[in-house]
C-alpha cells in the first residue's frame, strides 16, 4: 500500500496551490483528482480576477485571504509564467442609489488593509473606459486589482508541485476515507492510499468527501454563474475588470478583458440543488445580457462566440471559506467553501493551511532542490515574428498550423501532451494552448487536433473524449473500415 | 525570412482560389501562386462527396471532388504553384504577405496583386445562444461532413439537426446512409434553408421529419449529448413556453448558416459590407484595397459552386491586369439593395466596363415572393427589368445586366435593385 | 379505389405540391405549372431513380476513406442493397478517378466509380 505524509483531495485552484506550497518541504505529497484533468470545477470557470480585497467582510476567512493574496500574485505569476495583468478595477454606480455604496465599499476595503482605493467622478471614468455608459455616474478604483488566467494559474502550480515531487492521480474518485490509528486510508475505485494527514480541497464535493470522515458542519450549496465571452475583436472594449455596483434587487455584472484578449461579461448568480449541473439558461444570460448592455451599451451580440456556466462551491451556513482541522479528526483539514475570492486567496490559503499542519506536527524540512519556478507553454500567437521565425527554423512543427482562429501550432500541441502534468483530454487542450477556443470553436481543427494525439499518445480517436469520461468524440469508425485515419 | 515576389498571389485554394488562379495565369500574370492552409487542394469540395455541383457550368451534375479536380488538373497544367499546409498570417495594404509553413519555415511575399479566396465558415453554438450544458456531440455539420467523408469516422447515432440549410440536409442523408438515426431537423424559420431537391432527396426520401418554426432551447448532457429541448418559436422567433418537447439524442448538428472569413481582409483595411460579410467589391472584384481583389464565399456565401467559378473568373482576370498594369479604375456607380433585396455583389460598376461587357450581379431576396419583376433604377429611370416566377432566400437570385445598360449614368450615381410585383 | 400521393417538385426552384392520383393503369397529376413538372411526378411516381454517392475503404491512400458514386441513376428502392455491398469493399490505392469500383452495384448493372483520385503514401 502507497503511504503518503499528506494526501490532497481535489486538483482545482486550492489543491494546486496547497500542493505547490508543499512541494517546498521534504514530504511525500499525493494528490488526488476525480476528474481527468486538474483546474476541472470551479477553477475553470470563473471571472479570473484578482481582487483588490474591499468586497469581504472584515475579519472573515475572505478578507484576510484576499488580501494576502492578492500580494502575493505578482510574484506568484512571474515565478509560474503565468499571465498577470495588473490594471485596477473598478465599480460602477449607474443609478442613484448606487452611490453610497462606492463610498461603503471603500470604507470597507480601508478596514480590511486594502491600498490604493479611490472614488472617481464621471469625467476620470469615462476617460480610463470610454465605452462605459456616459450615464454612469462615478466609480471606486482598486489599483492593486488585477485579472489573471485561473486554470492556467492551476496548471502552473500543479506542473511546479510535480515538478518538485509530488505526486498527480487523475481520474481517481476518493470513495470513502477509513480513519485508523494516526492514519487516513483513501478508498479509490481499484486500491486504498494511505496518507497521514488529508486535505479536503475538493471543492463542490467537498462536504461529501468531509463526511467520509465525520459530520464537516458546513454543506456546500453550488450556487451557479453564467458568462457571455466575446470574439478577440472585442478587444479593448474595456481595458479592466469592470463591475456594477450591486443593488438590493440586482448582483450587477463584470465585463472583463481575459487574459487571452476576449472579452468577457458575466455572472449571475443562482441558488442550485445539483453540484453538477453547468447549463446556461435563456434567463440568466439574458439577465447577464441586460445588466452587461447597461454598462456597456456597445457590447456587441454579434461577437458572442460562446457561453457557459461556472459553480461558486459557497459554504452554508458560515457564508465564509471554511479552513482548518476538522474537530474530532486529528490530521484532516478542509479547505472549503472557496468560492470568489478564492482564486486570489489560494496561495494565502496554501501557506495559511501549510502553518496549520505544521501546528499540527507535520515536520518541515525545506527541499534544497526546491525549484521555485515553471516556464510556461510556448504560445506561438504571442511572439513577435522574429521570435515565431527563430522557432520555426529550431522545430518545423511549429510552422504547422492546427487551430486557424488561434494560431495554434502542432509543435504546442505535442508539448501539452508532455507537460509534467498530462493532457489527456481535449477541453484540457484547449486550456492549455487555446486550440479551438476561437471564433470557429473548434469546427475547423478538430478533426486534425484528434487525429495528432491519437498519434501522439498511440491510442485510437474514438478513445479521445472532451472532458473525460464518456464524453467521447466519435462513436467509431464507418461500417466496414478496420483502421482510422486522423493521423496528419 | 525569406522573401519571395509573385505577381499574383491567391489565398485558399478551394473553388474560388483554383477558377482566380487558373484566369490570373491565362490573362497573363507570370507568377500565380496559391497558399492554401489544408493539407491538400479543393477546399470543402472535397468533403462534399455528394453530386449536384457543376450543373450550369458543364451541363452534368458531378460530386464536389469531381468538380474540384477539374480545376485542379487545368491549375497544374497552366502552371499555377501551389503551397499546401500554408498559413497567411498576416496581409497588409501594400500586397505583402507573411506566411508560414513547415518547409519554409516563416516567408514574406510580394504580391503584385492579391486573391482573397479564404471562403467562409460555419455559425456555430455561441452564434446563436444555446443554453444548457457543453457536452461533447455538438458539431457543425461541415465538420461532421469532414470527419465522415474524409476522416470515416461517425460523430454518433442519435442525431438532431438543427437549421435546414443545405449541408445539415446533406448529412441527414448521408448520416442515414452510414446507419445513424436522425430524430429531427428544426428549422428556425416558417420556410426552409435549403434548396427543394435537397429537402426531397435528403429528408423525405428518408422519412426524416422536418420542423419548420422550431428551435432547440437546451442542449441535455454532462459529457456527452444526451438530448436536446426543441420548443415552437413565434413570429420574432422567440420560443413559446409550453411547446417545449424533449428529444432523445447522441449527437447535435447545427446548419445554421455560414460566415465569410475576413479577419486576413480586415488586417490589410478592406471594407466589409455589414450585410455580406464580406468586402466590398467593384464588378472586376476588387475591394476598397487597390491590388487586393476577392471572390466565392469570402465575399458573400453563394449557394451554387458554379456561381462561384465564374466570379472568381472575373477576380483573376482583375488581378492579372492589376498586376500588369492593365486595369481601368475610371468613373463607377453604387448599386443599392431596394424592396425585399437583403443585398446586391458587387457593390460598384465601372461605367467604362458595362459599356463593353454584360454584369453579372448576385442578390438574394429577405422573403419567399411569386411572379415579380427584378428592377434596375436610377433617378426615377427604369434601366432593365427580369421577370421571375419565383424568388427565395435560400436560392440566390443572379441578374445579368447587358452592356449599355448604365449608358448616360454619372459618376458615383446610385442604381436600385428592387422586387415589384408583376 | 384511387391512391393519392403527394410530391414536392424538384425541376425547378418553385417547387410545386404535386398530386398524383393513381387509378388502376391511370395516373393522373395535378398541381404541376409545366410540362417538365409532369413528367418528374410521372417519374417518380412508376420508377424514381437516385444517384447515389458514398465511401469505401481505401488501404494505403492519403485518406483512409474513397468517395464513390454510382455512374448513372439507380432505382430508389434499391440504394440500401448497393450502400451494403460497399460496407465490404476495399481498394487499394492509388487509385484514379472514375475507376471501377463495382461493376454491377448489388445486381442493378450500374457501375460504381470513384469519384477522386486517391494517391498512395
Amino acid at each position: 500500500m502507497s503511504s503518503y505524509d499528506v494526501a490532497i483531495i481535489g486538483a482545482g485552484i486550492s489543491g494546486s496551490a496547497i500542493a505547490r506550497e508543499l512541494s517546498k518541504y521534504e514530504l511525500n505529497t499525493v494528490v488526488i483528482e476525480a476528474e481527468d484533468d486538474v483546474a476541472s470545477g470551479t477553477t475553470k470557470a470563473n471571472t479570473a480576477i484578482v481582487h483588490a480585497g474591499y468586497d469581504a467582510v472584515p475579519g472573515s476567512w475572505k478578507a484576510r485571504m484576499n488580501l494576502v493574496g492578492s500580494r502575493m500574485y505578482e510574484m506568484l505569476c512571474a515565478d509560474l509564467d503565468v499571465p498577470y495583468h495588473r490594471t485596477g478595477t473598478l465599480v460602477v454606480a449607474l443609478e442613484r442609489d448606487q452611490a453610497p455604496l462606492l463610498e461603503e465599499l471603500r470604507e470597507r476595503g480601508e478596514v480590511n488593509g486594502v491600498e490604493g482605493l479611490e472614488l472617481l467622478d464621471k469625467g476620470r471614468l469615462l476617460e480610463m473606459e470610454p465605452n462605459i455608459n456616459p450615464e454612469a455616474l462615478g466609480a471606486l478604483y482598486a489599483s492593486t486589482g488585477a485579472y489573471t488566467c485561473p486554470w492556467e494559474m492551476s496548471i502552473a502550480l500543479m506542473e511546479n508541485a510535480v515538478e518538485n515531487g509530488t505526486e498527480l492521480l487523475l481520474g481517481e474518485k476518493v470513495l470513502d476515507i477509513e480513519e485508523e490509528g494516526g492514519h487516513f486510508g483513501l478508498v479509490l475505485k481499484d486500491r486504498t492510499i494511505r496518507s497521514k494527514y488529508v486535505v479536503n480541497a475538493a471543492g463542490l464535493s467537498a462536504d461529501k468527501v468531509a463526511s467520509m470522515v465525520g459530520d464537516p458542519g458546513f454543506r456546500i450549496a453550488p450556487r451557479r454563474g453564467e458568462y457571455w465571452l466575446f470574439d478577440k475583436n472585442t478587444e479593448g472594449l474595456v481595458t479592466r475588470p469592470v463591475f456594477t455596483a450591486p443593488t438590493p434587487l440586482s448582483k450587477g455584472v463584470v465585463i472583463t478583458p481575459t487574459a487571452d484578449g476576449n472579452i468577457m461579461a458575466g455572472p449571475n448568480a443562482e441558488n442550485i440543488d445539483d453540484p453538477s449541473d453547468v447549463s446556461t439558461t435563456q434567463q440568466g444570460l439574458d439577465k447577464v445580457w441586460n445588466d452587461a448592455v447597461k454598462l456597456v451599451p456597445s457590447l456587441p451580440r454579434r461577437s458572442a462566440i460562446t457561453n457557459f456556466a461556472g459553480l461558486r462551491a459557497a459554504a452554508s451556513p458560515q457564508a465564509d471559506f471554511v479552513i482548518g482541522p476538522m474537530q474530532g479528526h486529528f490530521g484532516f483539514f478542509n479547505t472549503a467553501g472557496i468560492e470568489s475570492p478564492g482564486l486570489t486567496a489560494a496561495p494565502a490559503i496554501a501557506a495559511a493551511l501549510t502553518g496549520m499542519l505544521k501546528d499540527a506536527g507535520l515536520a518541515l524540512e525545506k527541499k534544497r532542490s526546491w525549484k521555485p519556478k515553471r516556464k510556461g507553454l510556448v504560445h506561438f500567437a504571442g511572439l513577435s515574428r522574429q521570435e515565431q521565425d527563430r522557432l520555426v527554423m529550431e522545430d518545423h512543427r511549429y510552422g504547422h498550423v492546427i487551430c486557424r482562429c488561434e494560431t495554434v501550432t502542432e509543435a504546442e500541441i505535442i508539448e501539452a501532451l508532455r507537460r509534467p502534468v498530462p493532457c489527456r483530454t481535449m477541453d484540457g487542450l484547449k486550456r492549455r494552448t487555446r486550440l479551438g477556443a476561437g471564433r470557429c470553436q473548434s469546427g475547423f481543427c478538430s478533426p486534425r487536433a484528434l487525429g495528432i494525439v491519437a498519434r501522439e499518445l498511440g491510442v485510437t480517436v474514438d478513445s479521445i473524449s472532451k472532458n473525460g469520461d464518456g464524453s467521447f468524440y466519435v462513436t467509431g469508425l464507418l461500417d466496414g473500415a478496420e483502421g482510422g485515419g486522423l493521423d496528419d | 525570412m525569406t522573401e519571395l515576389i509573385a505577381d499574383v498571389v491567391v489565398i485558399g485554394a478551394g473553388p474560388a482560389g483554383l477558377a482566380a488562379a487558373i484566369k490570373a495565369k491565362q490573362e497573363g500574370a507570370a507568377r500565380v501562386m496559391v497558399l492554401e492552409r489544408d493539407r491538400e487542394l479543393g477546399g470543402i469540395l472535397q468533403q462534399c462527396i455528394h453530386n449536384g455541383f457543376g450543373l450550369h457550368l458543364f451541363g452534368t451534375e458531378l460530386t464536389g471532388p469531381e468538380y474540384a479536380f477539374r480545376f485542379i488538373d487545368e491549375a497544374l497544367k497552366e502552371g499555377v504553384e501551389f503551397m499546401l499546409d500554408t498559413m497567411v498570417l498576416e496581409i497588409g495594404a501594400d500586397r505583402t504577405i507573411i506566411a508560414l509553413n513547415e518547409n519554409r519555415g516563416m516567408f514574406r511575399i510580394g504580391a503584385g496583386a492579391v486573391v482573397l479566396a479564404m471562403g467562409c465558415r460555419e455559425r456555430n453554438r455561441g452564434a446563436v445562444t444555446i443554453p444548457g450544458t457543453r457536452p461533447a456531440g455538438v458539431f457543425t455539420a461541415g465538420a461532421a461532413q469532414r470527419l465522415v467523408n474524409m476522416e470515416g469516422y461517425m460523430p454518433g447515432k442519435k442525431v438532431v439537426i438543427l437549421g435546414s440549410g443545405d449541408i445539415g440536409l446533406i448529412m441527414a442523408r448521408r448520416m442515414t446512409w452510414e446507419g445513424a438515426k436522425v430524430e429531427a431537423v428544426l428549422e428556425i424559420l416558417p420556410f426552409p434553408s435549403g434548396l427543394t431537391r435537397n429537402l426531397v432527396q435528403c429528408l423525405n426520401d428518408q422519412g426524416i421529419p422536418l420542423h419548420l418554426g422550431n428551435t432547440v432551447v437546451k442542449v441535455h448532457g454532462l459529457r456527452r449529448v444526451e438530448g436536446v429541448t426543441a420548443a415552437k418559436v413565434d413570429e420574432k422567433l422567440r420560443p413559446i413556453p409550453g411547446t417545449e418537447w424533449f428529444i432523445p439524442c447522441d449527437t447535435l448538428l447545427l446548419s445554421i448558416g455560414l460566415i465569410p472569413e475576413n479577419e486576413l481582409s480586415r488586417m490589410a483595411g478592406v471594407r466589409i459590407d455589414p450585410v455580406t460579410g464580406g468586402p466590398v467589391v467593384t464588378d472586376d472584384m476588387e475591394t476598397s484595397v487597390k491590388g487586393i481583389f476577392a471572390c466565392g464565399n469570402v465575399v458573400h456565401v453563394h449557394d451554387l459552386v458554379d456561381n462561384v467559378t465564374m466570379e472568381s473568373r472575373i477576380a483573376g482576370e482583375g488581378a492579372a491586369k492589376a498586376a500588369t498594369g492593365r486595369i481601368a479604375r475610371g468613373g463607377s456607380v453604387n448599386t443599392l439593395a431596394g424592396e425585399n433585396i437583403r443585398y446586391v455583389v458587387p457593390h460598384r460598376l465601372g461605367l467604362k466596363n458595362s459599356s463593353e461587357r454584360d454584369t453579372t450581379l448576385y442578390m438574394r431576396v429577405v422573403k419567399p415572393v411569386e411572379k415579380v419583376r427584378v428592377e434596375v433604377v436610377s433617378e426615377g429611370r427604369l434601366l432593365h427589368s427580369k421577370s421571375e416566377r419565383v424568388l427565395k432566400p435560400a436560392e440566390m437570385l443572379v441578374l445579368k445586366l447587358p452592356k449599355g445598360k448604365l449608358e448616360g449614368l454619372g459618376d458615383g450615381k446610385e442604381v436600385e435593385f428592387r422586387i415589384n410585383a408583376d | 379505389m384511387a391512391d393519392v400521393k403527394e410530391l414536392t417538385c424538384i425541376v425547378c426552384p418553385i417547387g410545386c405540391r404535386l398530386r398524383a392520383t393513381v387509378e388502376g393503369d391511370e395516373i393522373t397529376i395535378e398541381g404541376n405549372t409545366c410540362a417538365r413538372g409532369k413528367k418528374y411526378g410521372l417519374d417518380e411516381l412508376c420508377s424514381p431513380v437516385r444517384m447515389l454517392t458514398s465511401t469505401v475503404k481505401v488501404d494505403g491512400g492519403f485518406l483512409p476513406r474513397l468517395p464513390v458514386r454510382t455512374r448513372g441513376p439507380i432505382p430508389k428502392g434499391r440504394i440500401e442493397d448497393v450502400l451494403l455491398s460497399l460496407k465490404v469493399v476495399k481498394v487499394e490505392a492509388p487509385v484514379i478517378m472514375g475507376q471501377v469500383i463495382l461493376e454491377d452495384a448489388a445486381g442493378t448493372g450500374v457501375e460504381v466509380i470513384a469519384s477522386r483520385p486517391m494517391d498512395r503514401i
